[in-house]
C-alpha cells in the first residue's frame, strides 16, 4: 500500500519490448517521493517509453512498475498524476480555454473550482492573455506551455514531464523553473526528461539511461564526483559512454 | 461525467468545422438529389398503343390516358399491336379485345414500364394505383425484363440508408483515428477515463449529430424529393439513426485498424462498396444461394430492407423489428469491440 516513506513509483526489472527490440532492458529505478528527479540520455535511449509506463499508458513485457503504491496501470492512481507528453496532445481545432476544460472534468474538476485552476495554471505559465485563441494560432512554445499547464490542472502528486521545457525562452523557462521547484517544495514529486544540462544540475537526483539500460543514477555531485567529471555535461558523456563510477 | 465532457468537447469540435457539418448535412442530400434527378425525375410519357375492339367503353379508357399525358395509339388487332411494340412503337400494350383487359409492357426500362403500368392501372380501375397493389384480374406480360426490374421508388429506400450511412462511417472513422495520430488518445488514456466511457463518449457526441442527419435525411428524401413514402416519418427517421449508429461504431472500430486518413479511404471499397450490392439495390435472385447468404453480415442490408418497409410497404414496428434489433446488435458489438480494441492503448 502507498505510504510516504516508499519512494513514489517504482520500476522493478523492466522489460519493453517495441517492434522486436527491447527499447528498456531488465531496468529497475525508484523516484524518491518529494523530490525532482531529472531522467537523462541520448535520444532513442528509452526515456519517453519509461515515462509511458509510469503513466500507465503501456505495459511492461516484464518486472513491475508501482505508482503511488499501486501496480500500474490503475485507474485511481491515473487521478494523481498529471503527465505532459513530448509531442503536444492538444485539440488544435479548439481553443486553449476548451482544451482546459476538456481535460479538467476528465480529472473532475468541475465549477468554480475548475475556472480557478484554470486561471492559476495559465498564469504559471504566463499564458492568461492567450486563454480564448485557438490552439491553432499557437506557437510551438504556446503549445507547450499549454500542455504544462493542463498537467498541472487537477495539482497531481506525481508530475511526469517530457521534455517540458523544449522550445521556451531562457526567461519564461527560468519562470517555469521557479513555479516547479516551488512545487517540490510543496511536496509534488516531478520526474521530468530533459536534454539541458544547465536543467540537469537543478535536479535533486539524476537517472541516466543509454540503450534501455540504467547507467548511473544519483544526486547532480553525486555523479560527478563518482565519474570525475567537473560538470554533469561531462559526467553525461562519461556515463552516456558506458563508463560507470 | 467524463463521457460528458467528452461528448460535449466532440461537439464544440464539430461547430467549429463548418466544413465537416456541411459534409455530414448537406453531402447525403446532395448525393440524393442528383440520384433522384438521374433515375427518378420525371417519367417520360409514356406512349400506349390500344387494340380497339368496337362497341365497347375503350373511348374513356383511351380518353383518361390521353389526359393523363399518354400518347395513344390504336390497332385494329392485338396482332399489329404486338408487333408495334416489338418493334419499340409504342411502350406498352392494353388489349381490350379478350375476355379480360391484358396489358403487355415492353419493359427494357423500368421507369417507363412503372410509368406505363400506373396509367393503365389508374386508368381501368380508379383506386388500384393508389394502393400499389396489382389489380387480380389484371393480366400484365413483360416483352423483356419483369415486374421484379427496380425503379427509383424501389430502390430510393436503399440509397436513404446508403447515404446516411457512409458519410457517418467517414467522418467517424477519421475523428476517431486523429485522435489517435494526434496523440490526444494517449493523453486523454492518461486520464482516469474508463474505456467504455470513451467509446460512449464518442457515441454521445456523434449521436447528436447523427441524429440531426438521420432528421434532416428523412424529411428531405420524403417531403422535397417526394420519394414514395407509405410509412411512418417517425420509423424512417429511428431506422436511419440505427444505421448511422452502427456506421459510428463500425467506423471508430476500423480506425483502430488505420495507420492515416488514406487508409480509412481503403476502407469503402472493402466495407462500404460489397454492402452496397448486397443491400437490395441489384436483384439477388439469381445469384447462388451461399453468397448470397453474404448479406446477413452486413448491417446496410438490414437497414434497406427496413427502409423499404417502411416507405414501399407501410409497414409498422410490428413487421420491421427485427431488422431494428440486428441493426442495434450490431451497434452494440461493434461498440464493445471498440472498448476491448482500446486495450492496445491502455490495458485497464
Ligand atoms: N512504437 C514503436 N515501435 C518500435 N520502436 C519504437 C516505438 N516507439 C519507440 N520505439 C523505439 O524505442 C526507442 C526508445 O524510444 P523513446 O521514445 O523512448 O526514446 P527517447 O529516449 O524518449 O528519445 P528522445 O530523447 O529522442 O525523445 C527508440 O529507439 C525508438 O526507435
Ligand atoms: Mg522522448
Amino acid at each position: 500500500m502507498d505510504h510516504p516513506t516508499l519512494p513514489a513509483a517504482d520500476l522493478r526489472q523492466i522489460t519493453r519490448r517495441l517492434g522486436n527490440r527491447e527499447v528498456l532492458r531488465n531496468l529497475s529505478l525508484q523516484i524518491p517521493r518529494g523530490r525532482l528527479t531529472g531522467l537523462l540520455g541520448p535520444s532513442g535511449s528509452g526515456k519517453t517509453t519509461l515515462v509511458k509506463l509510469l503513466a500507465g499508458i503501456d505495459k511492461a513485457d516484464e518486472g513491475e512498475v508501482t505508482v503511488l503504491g499501486r501496480s500500474m496501470p490503475a485507474l485511481p492512481v491515473l487521478q494523481r498524476i498529471g503527465y505532459m507528453a513530448q509531442s503536444d496532445a492538444l485539440y488544435a481545432d479548439l481553443t486553449a480555454k476548451d482544451n482546459l476544460v476538456f481535460f479538467g472534468k476528465l480529472y473532475g474538476l468541475r465549477g468554480s473550482r475548475l475556472q480557478e485552476r484554470i486561471a492559476a495554471v495559465m498564469a504559471l505559465v504566463a499564458l492568461d492573455d492567450h486563454l480564448h485563441k485557438s490552439v491553432a494560432a499557437y506557437s510551438g512554445g504556446m503549445k507547450r506551455r499549454l500542455s504544462l499547464a493542463i498537467s498541472l490542472l487537477h495539482e497531481p502528486e506525481l508530475l511526469l514531464l517530457d521534455e517540458p521545457t523544449v522550445g521556451i525562452d531562457p526567461v519564461l523557462r527560468q519562470s517555469i523553473w521557479r513555479e516547479l521547484l516551488q512545487l517540490r517544495d510543496g511536496g509534488t514529486t516531478i520526474l521530468m526528461t530533459t536534454h539541458v544540462m544547465d536543467e540537469a544540475e537543478k535536479c535533486d537526483s539524476i537517472a541516466f539511461i543509454r540503450s534501455g539500460e540504467l547507467t548511473a543514477a544519483g544526486s547532480p555531485r553525486e555523479l560527478m564526483e563518482r565519474s570525475g567529471a567537473s560538470s554533469i555535461e561531462q559526467a553525461f558523456i562519461a556515463m552516456g559512454e558506458g563508463v560507470t563510477a | 461525467m467524463r463521457t460528458r465532457a467528452l461528448a460535449y468537447r466532440i461537439i464544440r469540435q464539430f461547430l467549429r468545422d463548418k466544413r465537416t457539418l456541411a459534409l455530414l448535412f448537406l453531402a447525403p442530400l446532395l448525393v440524393l438529389t442528383l440520384m433522384n434527378f438521374v433515375f427518378g425525375g420525371a417519367s417520360p410519357a409514356p406512349s400506349i398503343g390500344l387494340v380497339t375492339v368496337p362497341g365497347t367503353s375503350q373511348e374513356t379508357v383511351s380518353q383518361q390516358l390521353r389526359q393523363a399525358g399518354a400518347t395513344i395509339r390504336g390497332y385494329g388487332d392485338s396482332k399489329s399491336g404486338e408487333t408495334a411494340l416489338e418493334h419499340g412503337d409504342i411502350d406498352a400494350l392494353l388489349d381490350l379485345g379478350g375476355a379480360a383487359p391484358r396489358i403487355a409492357l415492353e419493359g427494357t426500362d423500368p421507369a417507363v414500364s412503372k410509368a406505363s403500368l400506373g396509367l393503365l392501372q389508374q386508368a381501368l380501375s380508379p383506386g388500384a394505383a393508389a394502393s400499389g397493389s396489382m389489380d387480380g384480374k389484371l393480366q400484365v406480360d413483360y416483352l423483356h425484363g419483369s415486374a421484379s426490374l427496380s425503379s427509383f421508388d424501389a430502390f430510393g429506400p436503399v440509397l436513404v440508408g446508403l447515404f446516411g450511412f457512409f458519410f457517418v462511417f467517414l467522418l467517424a472513422g477519421v475523428s476517431f483515428l486523429r485522435e489517435r495520430t494526434t496523440g490526444t488518445l494517449e493523453r486523454l488514456l492518461a486520464a482516469p477515463i474508463r474505456r467504455w466511457e470513451v467509446v460512449a463518449g464518442y457515441l454521445g457526441g456523434f449521436g447528436l449529430f447523427t441524429l440531426l442527419q438521420a432528421a434532416l435525411i428523412a424529411w428531405y428524401s420524403t417531403s422535397v424529393l417526394g420519394l414514395y413514402m407509405e410509412g411512418s416519418f417517425w420509423l424512417l427517421m429511428l431506422v436511419n439513426l440505427l444505421l448511422a449508429l452502427t456506421a459510428l461504431t463500425l467506423g471508430t472500430l476500423l480506425s483502430t485498424y488505420a495507420g492515416n486518413e488514406f487508409q480509412i479511404i481503403q476502407f469503402i471499397p472493402l466495407v462500404i462498396v460489397p454492402q452496397v450490392f448486397f443491400s437490395g439495390l441489384f436483384n439477388l435472385d439469381a445469384m447462388n444461394e451461399w453468397l448470397r447468404h453474404i448479406r446477413l453480415v452486413m448491417p446496410l442490408y438490414y437497414g434497406a430492407d427496413a427502409l423499404k418497409g417502411v416507405m414501399l410497404r407501410g409497414e409498422g414496428l410490428a413487421s420491421i423489428w427485427p431488422d431494428l434489433a440486428v441493426l442495434f446488435g450490431f451497434s452494440l458489438l461493434f461498440a464493445l469491440l471498440n472498448v476491448l480494441a482500446l486495450k492496445k492503448q491502455r490495458s485497464i
